[in-house]
């Protein structure tokens, strides 16, 4: 790719903020695994998977699923968040394999909040 | 024959979890005795969509909504809703209670203290993807500076910023980054110190993990700043994922044309090399550094010459850690007086700690300087668990010491902590309870500097080693009151001519809990007794007659065979063949091994 | 177990391809071993002799930094590396009784086991504090252990990679 002009460097940062904030039109919803050392330590690995499979079974389209490093709650891990497309962000703790399934159950396609899971909102 | 009613069922994941199967079976089962099977009909449907109800189900023609329903509810619904149409209350769904509210980010008393400079976009983007770092101000710090600002500019603004070495000396960054810029030759080097050693400390890995692109902007800026075309981040061979992310950011940037030639369309040039420790602490000392950069034994050398006129291969070397470097950005973004509106007079900004140990939450937080370790440990950490008592916090890792709770309310600052016999360090908190022994914490943080000295110096090679043989002796029992004397005397010996860092700290964690907690240490020496229960050879197991069943399960868990049977079936540890080793005493099903 | 191999005229040209690699690079000694060592599971003296010679340095040299550091082998590692963390987190939450269950497991310090799959190495903090106790089998760590769940761990860490 081409070497970034100063105007290129402003044009990402608008796109990707939109799409950040989630106002882009084209917005989907969104989870995020938090995947430090600790995270993985503390199986987020293996919720990633869980999730993946779980998108697949149910073949959700609007769903992007990236990952981030560690909040700092180690405590809680793993982490995940889930943002639906004009809705709130949402950090889940303890997600086991079988918890990420029940969020997406009802969370991502259902947009019901698992409220017992929820560690905080936005 | 038309049904009387129709019953919708959801069957959604959520319900289903919730007992929609075996409500629906017991259903079933009552429709049938009473005898209306054939006229209700059941349909389950895709979800309703009040998942926290489920499972819920609609009947109609009424269209009566229940939710929460529970095998046993079946019967009432069809006695009472199918056969006599009256609606059962109990199972509607409540008028909205006053929902108790989520609690926002903020409300967490994690989260409401804290200032996240340093780790302002870890946890929130993805580290893998280069322009969510761009969205959130990304790379427009280097921007500013390469288009608007002269180096002298960028490092008056950091010398401004009072920001000072979060690896753990706490020197001034502007300052150094000056000398380096005055440093005579054309060829000079910007380090990044990620080799974070300090047993405790997490938050170099975690940004590198978390933030890589705020690293290297930080270190891009910093090459501009002083003069250098060439940076290298030296990260410990312990942190593979850290590795792993750094280099695809490195990469990225490479792509992008953040890193090469002609940075944004400018005459600036950089680039960045990843170098690997291999398992030696002392290479968090920066001559030991430079050295192990180079390929060769991680010694450290004397002082001066510095490495900001002496560096790698004998050039000036400006070397900041990651957390340092990660503070850059924003302080460009933003200017240096906001960043020093936070902290104290002499510490300004935020420092991340690493919480860890005897602690409700490990993690890691960012706090303005000046905060006490009182708010760190009970309300951003939430205190001991299990009801324990707090008894100390070592912070600084092996070079620095164990406070006690008579100085929680110190507030955190490089000066405080260091008046107090410990150092900020690289941040590391780890808490203590009533269970550890201070006298085996002092032995293990002097065995680990003692096994990391690096052999140069005699002050270090020797004392360390002469220092740890006392403490053996001391945990064994067999220590006196003048070994106490020579402990101390040994400790400022080896504190004021060591050769480098690590052994002018090693003392600190013996000489803090030697001035803190010197009961203990006398209770070891006269009483012979370890009050934490900790040091194997003052204590031993035995069972308690009365509360043995008899079950024999620390019998067969027993690794020496050091447990008999006596007479009447009681079982006996053996104190002759007993290793002490405790196995007996988590086994026991019964609580009735003691530990004295 | 060690076995006598010939250094292998494969073996011969991996190291070289790794010096290539490296031969633009000031300073690449501890890189050059890194990569060589993950290739082998340990520095066999042959290379360390091939990378003696072509980077000019005597191999009293090389070998005097590969002793240096703690992450180095001289001698055939097991098949997946056990690092047990001895950092201060993890002492104060236990870590000892982890080795001790190691022990009972037949797992010893600097040795590999006798079916060669696992060795065990203590080392100093691997950055997981928060989840301490914790170690490393190979490149992931596992964190808040305990003597029952690391005995689980490493029988069913067998079973999965037998």
């Amino acid at each position: 790719m081409k070497k970034l002009t100063l105007e290129d460097l402003k044009k990402i940062k608008e796109k990707t903020q939109a799409e950040l904030e989630m106002r882009s039109p084209e917005g989907k919803d969104k989870i995020v695994v938090h995947m430090g050392t600790c995270g993985i330590a503390a199986g987020a690995r293996e919720t990633l998977l869980a999730i993946l499979d779980e998108i697949e079974k149910r073949g959700l389209k609007n769903v992007v699923v990236t990952q981030a490093g560690c909040i700092g709650l180690c405590e809680y891990e793993p982490l995940i968040s889930v943002q639906k497309v004009g809705g709130p962000k949402v950090l889940y703790k303890y997600v086991t394999p079988e918890k990420a399934r029940k969020i997406i159950a009802q969370h991502v396609v259902n947009g019901q909040v698992v409220s017992e899971d929820v560690l905080s909102t936005e | 024959m038309p049904e009387r009613a129709h019953i919708l069922l959801c069957a959604g994941a959520a319900c289903i979890s919730a007992g929609e199967e075996s409500f629906k079976s017991a259903l079933e089962r009552e429709l049938k005795e009473a005898g209306i099977y054939d006229e209700v009909k059941i349909i389950e449907t895709g979800c309703f969509g009040t998942c926290d109800l489920g499972p819920v189900m609609a009947i109609y023609p009424e269209g009566t909504f229940y939710v929460k329903l529970k095998p046993q509810d079946a019967k009432e619904i069809v006695n009472e809703h199918l056969l006599k149409g009256r609606i059962v209350e109990r199972l509607l769904v409540k008028e909205p209670e006053q929902k108790q509210a989520l609690p926002t980010i903020n409300d967490l008393p994690f989260f409401k203290n804290q200032v996240r400079i340093a780790l302002r976009n870890v946890g929130f983007i993805d580290p893998l993807n280069i322009e969510e770092y761009i969205a959130r101000d990304g790379y427009s710090a280097l921007a500013k500076v390469l288009t608007q600002m002269s180096p002298e500019d960028v490092i008056s603004e950091v010398k401004k910023s009072g920001l000072r070495g979060r690896g753990g000396a706490g020197f001034p960054t502007g300052l150094k980054w000056e000398l380096g810029r005055k440093a005579s030759g054309t060829e000079k080097y910007v380090v990044c110190n990620a080799d974070e050693g300090d047993p405790g400390a997490f938050m170099d890995r975690s940004i590198m993990e978390g933030d890589p692109h705020s690293v290297i902007e930080g270190m891009l800026i910093g090459g501009y700043a002083i003069g250098a075309k060439k940076g290298f981040v030296y990260i410990r061979a312990e942190y593979p994922l850290a590795i792993k992310r750094l280099t695809s950011a490195l990469e990225q940037a490479r792509n992008y044309g953040l890193l090469g030639d002609n940075i944004l369309g400018t005459d600036f040039s950089f680039d960045i090399e990843i170098r690997i420790g291999a398992g030696a602490f002392v290479c968090g000392e920066e001559t030991a550094l430079i050295a192990s950069i180079e390929g060769k034994r991680g010694m450290p050398r004397p002082r001066p010459p510095f490495p900001v006129n002496s560096g790698l291969w004998g050039k000036p070397t400006v070397i900041n850690n990651v957390e340092t470097w990660a503070n850059i950005p924003p302080i460009i973004i933003n200017g240096a007086d906001w960043f020093a509106s936070y902290g104290t007079e002499k510490s300004k900004g935020t420092k991340v700690f690493a919480l860890a140990g005897k602690i409700n939450m490990t993690g890691l937080i960012e706090v303005p300087m000046g905060i006490t370790l009182r708010e760190v440990v009970y309300n951003i950490g939430g205190g001991i668990p299990n009801g324990k008592k707090f008894k100390a916090v070592q912070i600084g890792g092996p070079a620095g010491g164990c406070i006690p709770a008579e100085y929680l309310d110190t507030p955190i600052d490089y000066e405080s902590i260091t008046a107090l016999g410990a150092i900020m360090g690289s941040g590391g908190l780890i808490v203590m309870d009533e269970d550890n022994c201070m006298v085996d914490v002092a032995k293990f943080f002097l065995s680990f500097t003692q096994d990391e000295s690096c052999g140069k110096c005699v002050p270090c090679r020797v004392g360390t080693k002469r220092m740890l043989e006392i403490l053996d002796k001391i945990t064994k029992g067999e220590g006196t009151e003048e070994d106490l004397v020579e402990l101390e005397q040994l400790a400022y010996t080896v504190r004021n001519t060591s050769l480098c860092g690590l052994g002018k700290g090693a003392p600190n964690p013996v000489l803090t809990t030697l001035k803190y907690f010197r009961d203990e240490y006398l209770a070891h020496i006269r009483d012979k007794k370890c009050p934490a229960k900790v040091c194997t050879a003052l204590i031993h197991y035995e069972v308690i007659r009365e509360e043995c069943r008899k079950c024999s399960i620390c019998f067969r868990n027993c690794p020496v065979g050091a447990i008999y049977k006596d007479e009447d079936g009681t079982y006996v540890i053996d104190q002759s063949k007993c290793t002490k080793c405790g196995i007996c005493f988590q086994v026991c099903p019964f609580k009735a091994i003691k530990k004295e | 177990m060690a076995v006598e191999l010939k250094f292998s005229e494969y073996a011969q040209k991996e190291v070289e391809k790794i010096l290539d690699r490296f031969a633009n690079s000031k300073g690449s000694l501890i890189m050059i071993l890194h990569a060589v060592q993950e290739k082998f599971g340990y520095l066999p003296r042959e290379a360390l002799e091939l990378i003696s010679e072509r980077l000019k340095v005597p191999l009293s040299e090389i070998y005097g930094v590969v002793t240096f550091y703690s992450f180095f082998r001289l001698e055939p590692q097991g098949k997946h590396v056990i690092r047990l963390c001895m950092g201060t987190a993890c002492y104060v939450k236990g870590a000892e009784d982890l080795l001790r269950t190691l022990e009972q497991m037949g797992l010893k310090e600097g040795k590999v086991t006798e079916d060669g799959f696992f060795s065990l190495d203590l080392v100093r903090c691997i950055g997981a504090c928060s989840m301490a106790p914790a170690l490393m089998i190979d490149d992931d760590v596992y964190g808040k252990l305990t003597p029952d769940k690391l005995r689980k761990l490493i029988e069913n860490f067998r079973k999965e990679h037998q």
